[in-house]
C-alpha cells in the first residue's frame, strides 16, 4: 500500500531542514521525498512531519513489576508519545542478564507492542559488579547493548574487561557515571535548596569523577562507550576533551534534565525525584547548549514507572524516577518555543543520534528507510492530566503543567499505530 | 495579633508578626505555669495525639504537658514500636488515625519532609515537633522566648549557633526565625558539619570558635548528633572537645552578659563544659525547657482557634 503525506513541515535533521513538502512511503518504507502524489493522499496540513523519536532509556516492569508497567502499556504510551523505537533498559527484577530473560523479554515485547522494541543486557550478572554476562550469547539473542544502568561497576578491574571483551565484539556500553560514595542515599544535588530542605545531597562533581573514571577506561580499552544521563556543566569539558583526543564515546542526557531544576522540588514532591537528582538551573541551560551544539549526541526519556505507592513516601524514602514516554516530545518543544533548539537539531538527537549510535534502522526522513514517522503539532496547547496517560504509572512530574506540541499521528513500518485519520 | 496558619510546619512559612503572636502568648503561659493552678481550657474537648517515630523524651514530655494543662485528651504514641515495624506506610498511619478524629497531631518523623507530607493527608492541625534535618519550629520559638526574656528584645542581637549544623534541623530553624526578625546570625563548627552554601542564607560561617563567638551576645550550642552521622565527620570527640567545645576560655570571647543556650539532651565534655553549663549567671538552658511548654502551649491554643473558627465555616475572621 502507497501513502503519500502532503502539505507537511518536513523535520529532517540529516539534511538540518524543516520545509514544507510531501513523503512518500510503501511496503514499510520511504520511496519518496517530495515525489507527488501517490496512493492515499493525507494531508498534514502544514504540520511537522519528522522520524519517529528513538529512545534509548526506557524501563518497562517485564519481568518483575508488571503493576508498575507492561510491555502493552508502554507500547501505547510511545505511541502516543511519537516513540516509534524504544529500547529498553535491564534494569528489572531480576535483571535481564542472561540469553534466556533477554529472548523471553523480546518475546513479550514482539506479541504486544505496536512500535520496535530492542533490548539492552546488563553488563553484569546481577547488575553486580562482579563477572561480566554472556555477551556474546546475547548479541546472538539481540541485546544492542550493555548496561548496568544506575549500579556503576565500582571494581575497575572487572569494569575494564568487560570493556575489552565487548570491544572484540563490537558492542556498545552504556554507562551512568556517577561517583557511588558520594552519591550513596542522596535524593537531591547539594547545594542552598537541599540545605534548606535538609535533604540528603550529593555534589554535582560526582558525576565528573565517575565520567572521567569511565573515560580513561574507555579510552584504555577502545571501546565504544555512551556515557547516558549526564546533568551537570561541569561534566562536559571532560566530554569535549575525550570526543576531541578521538575516544569511541558519545553521551546522552535525560529529558528532565533538559525542562526542570532542583527547585521544581518545591515542599518534597517526590514525582520530582529523579536520578541522578535534578540540577541548578546554571547546569540545566549548559546542558541544553551542549545539546543544541552537538556535544550532548542523545535525549532519551529515561522511563521509569513507579507506583502510587513508591512515591507516596517521605522524600527520603519514595522511588526515584517519571513516566517519560508521553511526555517526552512536548517537554522537548519547551526548549523549542524558548528558542534554545531549533526542531532539526533537536531531532537529531530524539531520532537520528541514537538510531545511528546503537546501529538501529530508522531515525532519518531519506528514500529508503523504514517509514517510521510521527505527525505533530508543535503548537498545540493542552495542560497534562497525568491519569490520562497510557502509562500503568503515573508518576510524571508534569502533572498540571501546560504544555505545548501534540502528537497527531504514530506510524511505524508504514502502519499507523496512533492518531485517528483526520490529521 | 496575627495567626494565619492551619499548621505549624516550620519556620519558614511564619511572617515575624506571626511569631511574635506565638511569643506574646507564651509569655502570658509562663506566667501560669508558674502560678500554683496550672490550668486553662482552651483545648478542651480537644484530642491531641503525639506521634513520634524517633525516639524523643524531652520533646514529648513537653508536648504532653502543654496539651494537659489546656485541657486537652492527650494520647502518645510510640511509632517505633508499632504498625510501621509491620510495613505500613506513613500515609495510611496517618489515615488510620485521621479516622479517630484527633484535632491536633503533634508529629516527630527521622525523614525531612514527612510531616509536611502527613499534613496534607489529614484534616486536623499538625505541629512538627521535628522531621529529619529540616526543620523544628517550636524549638526555634522557644529559643526566641527564652532570648527576648533575657535580653529584652528579639532584634539586633549576635547570635552564634555553634557545632553540628549539618545534621540539626533545631540550627535550620532558629536561623530562619532570628533572621526573619533581623538578627545577625553566626554559624560556628567544622566545614564537615556545615550544610552546602549554606552561607546563601544571610549567615556568616566561621570555622574557628573564638572569632566566630567574638561579641556574641547568645552562644547556641547544639549536640553533637552521632546517631545521624554516616561516617567519620570529625577525627575524635576529644579534639572537637578540644576545638569546639564550649568552656569559659572561650566563652570569654564573647560579650560579658552572654547568655549560653542548649537544646539539649548534652553531651557534657563533648561539646560544653559542665561547670558552664551549670553556670545559673551564663545558662539559660534550664529556662529554654520551662519556655518550651509556654510556647507549645502557645502554638496549639492558636492553632486550635484557627481549627475551630475553620470548623464553624465562618467566612469571617477565619484565623486570629
Amino acid at each position: 500500500m502507497t501513502t503519500t503525506f502532503t502539505n507537511a513541515r518536513l523535520i529532517n535533521p540529516e539534511t538540518g531542514t524543516d520545509e514544507i513538502g510531501s513523503l512518500t512511503i510503501e511496503g514499510g518504507l520511504i520511496v519518496g521525498l517530495n515525489a507527488g502524489e501517490a496512493g492515499e493522499v493525507i494531508d498534514c496540513g502544514g504540520k511537522c512531519l519528522a522520524p519517529g523519536i528513538v529512545d534509548i532509556g526506557v524501563k518497562i516492569g517485564e519481568p518483575g513489576e508488571r503493576h508498575k508497567e507492561s510491555f502493552r502499556t508502554a507500547g501505547l504510551a510511545a505511541a502516543a508519545g511519537g516513540v516509534t523505537t524504544m529500547v529498553i533498559r535491564p534494569d528489572t527484577t531480576p535483571a535481564v542478564d542472561t540469553p534466556e530473560t533477554l529472548s523471553f523479554v523480546t518475546r513479550r515485547a514482539g506479541q504486544v507492542t505496536p512500535v520496535n522494541v530492542h533490548s539492552m543486557g546488563a553488563l553484569t550478572k546481577g547488575r553486580e559488579g562482579r563477572e561480566m554476562v554472556e555477551m556474546g550469547f546475547m548479541l546472538d539473542a539481540g541485546a544492542i547493548a550493555f548496561t548496568d544502568c544506575d549500579h556503576v561497576v565500582t571494581d575497575n578491574k572487572v569494569y575494564s574487561r568487560a570493556m575489552t571483551y565487548a570491544r572484540s565484539l563490537r558492542a556498545l556500553i552504556i554507562g551512568h557515571p556517577q561517583d557511588p560514595q558520594l552519591s550513596k542515599g542522596a535524593a537531591v544535588t547539594s547545594g542552598k535548596f537541599a540545605s534548606l530542605r535538609g535533604l540528603p545531597a550529593v555534589n554535582p562533581l560526582a558525576e565528573r569523577m565517575g565520567l572521567e573514571r569511565d573515560l580513561a577506561l574507555a579510552e584504555m580499552t577502545g571501546v565504544a562507550y555512551h556515557a547516558d544521563s549526564l546533568s551537570t556543566a561541569k561534566s562536559l569539558p571532560a566530554l569535549e576533551r575525550a570526543k576531541a583526543a578521538g575516544v569511541d564515546v558519545s553521551a546522552g542526557v535525560n529529558i528532565h534534565h533538559l525542562t526542570l531544576n532542583e527547585l521544581d522540588v518545591g515542599d518534597y514532591r517526590t514525582f520530582f525525584k529523579v536520578k541522578p537528582p535534578l540540577r541548578s538551573e546554571d547546569d540545566r541551560l549548559a546542558m541544553v547548549e551542549a545539546v543544541a551544539s552537538g556535544l550532548i549526541d542523545i535525549i532519551s526519556s529515561m522511563h521509569t514507572p513507579q507506583d502510587e505507592e513508591s512515591k507516596r513516601l517521605p522524600f527520603e524514602e519514595a522511588a526515584s524516577g517519571a513516566v517519560a514516554l508521553e511526555t517526552l516530545l512536548p517537554a522537548a518543544m519547551r526548549l523549542v518555543h524558548a528558542g534554545l533548539i531549533d526542531l532539526p537539531t533537536l531531532w537529531r538527537a530524539l531520532s537520528l543520534n541514537p538510531a545511528r549510535r546503537f546501529n538501529l534502522p530508522g531515525g532519518e526522513l531519506t528514500v529508503g528507510a523504514p517509514a517510521d514517522l510521527v505527525l505533530f503539532d508543535p503548537d498545540a496547547p493542552f495542560v497534562l492530566d497525568r491519569f490520562k496517560l497510557n502509562s500503568k504509572s503515573k508518576n510524571t512530574p508534569f502533572d498540571g503543567a501546560r504544555m505545548e506540541g501534540k502528537v497527531l499521528g504514530t506510524w511505524v513500518a508504514g502502519e499507523r499505530v496512533f492518531g485517528g485519520n483526520d490529521a | 495579633m496575627t495567626f494565619r496558619q492551619r499548621h505549624l510546619l516550620g519556620i519558614e512559612q511564619l511572617h515575624p508578626e506571626e511569631i511574635k503572636t506565638v511569643l506574646d502568648l507564651a509569655d502570658s503561659y509562663a506566667e501560669m505555669n508558674r502560678s500554683s493552678v496550672k490550668h486553662s481550657d482552651a483545648l478542651a474537648g480537644l484530642t491531641q495525639i503525639n506521634m513520634f517515630f524517633e525516639n524523643s523524651t524531652r520533646t514529648q514530655a513537653s508536648f504532653e504537658i502543654a496539651g494537659k494543662r489546656l485541657g486537652a485528651d492527650v494520647m502518645n504514641m510510640a511509632m517505633q514500636a508499632s504498625s510501621i515495624k509491620k510495613g505500613e506506610t506513613l500515609i495510611d498511619t496517618a489515615l488510620t488515625l485521621n479516622a479517630m478524629h484527633p484535632d491536633l497531631l503533634v508529629v516527630r518523623h527521622p525523614h525531612s519532609g514527612a510531616v509536611n507530607l502527613l499534613a496534607e493527608k489529614v484534616n486536623c492541625a499538625v505541629l512538627n515537633a521535628g522531621d529529619g534535618k529540616h526543620e523544628h519550629p517550636t524549638q526555634a520559638l522557644l529559643d526566641a522566648l527564652t532570648i527576648r526574656r533575657e535580653k529584652g528584645r528579639l532584634h539586633r542581637l549576635t547570635v552564634a549557633i555553634c557545632g553540628d549544623i549539618a545534621h540539626s534541623r533545631v540550627a535550620r530553624s532558629n536561623l530562619i526565625l532570628l533572621g526573619k526578625m533581623e538578627n545577625r546570625v553566626r554559624l560556628v563548627g567544622p566545614p564537615t558539619l556545615m550544610p552546602s552554601q549554606i552561607d546563601q542564607f544571610g549567615v556568616e560561617v566561621y570555622d574557628d570558635m573564638e572569632e566566630g563567638l567574638k561579641d556574641a551576645d547568645v552562644v547556641m550550642m547544639l549536640r553533637l548528633q552521632r546517631e545521624r552521622m554516616d561516617g567519620g565527620f570529625i577525627p575524635s570527640e576529644r579534639e572537637y572537645y578540644h576545638r569546639y567545645g564550649l568552656d569559659a576560655e572561650k566563652l570569654a570571647h564573647a560579650k560579658d552578659d552572654a547568655i549560653v543556650m542548649h537544646p539539649g539532651p548534652m553531651n557534657r565534655g563533648v561539646e560544653i563544659d559542665g561547670t558552664i553549663a551549670d553556670d545559673i549567671n551564663r545558662s539559660v538552658i534550664q529556662e529554654q525547657v520551662e519556655m518550651g511548654v509556654a510556647v507549645r502551649m502557645a502554638a496549639m491554643d492558636l492553632l486550635a482557634r484557627n481549627l475551630k473558627a475553620e470548623r464553624e465555616n465562618r467566612t469571617e475572621g477565619v484565623y486570629v
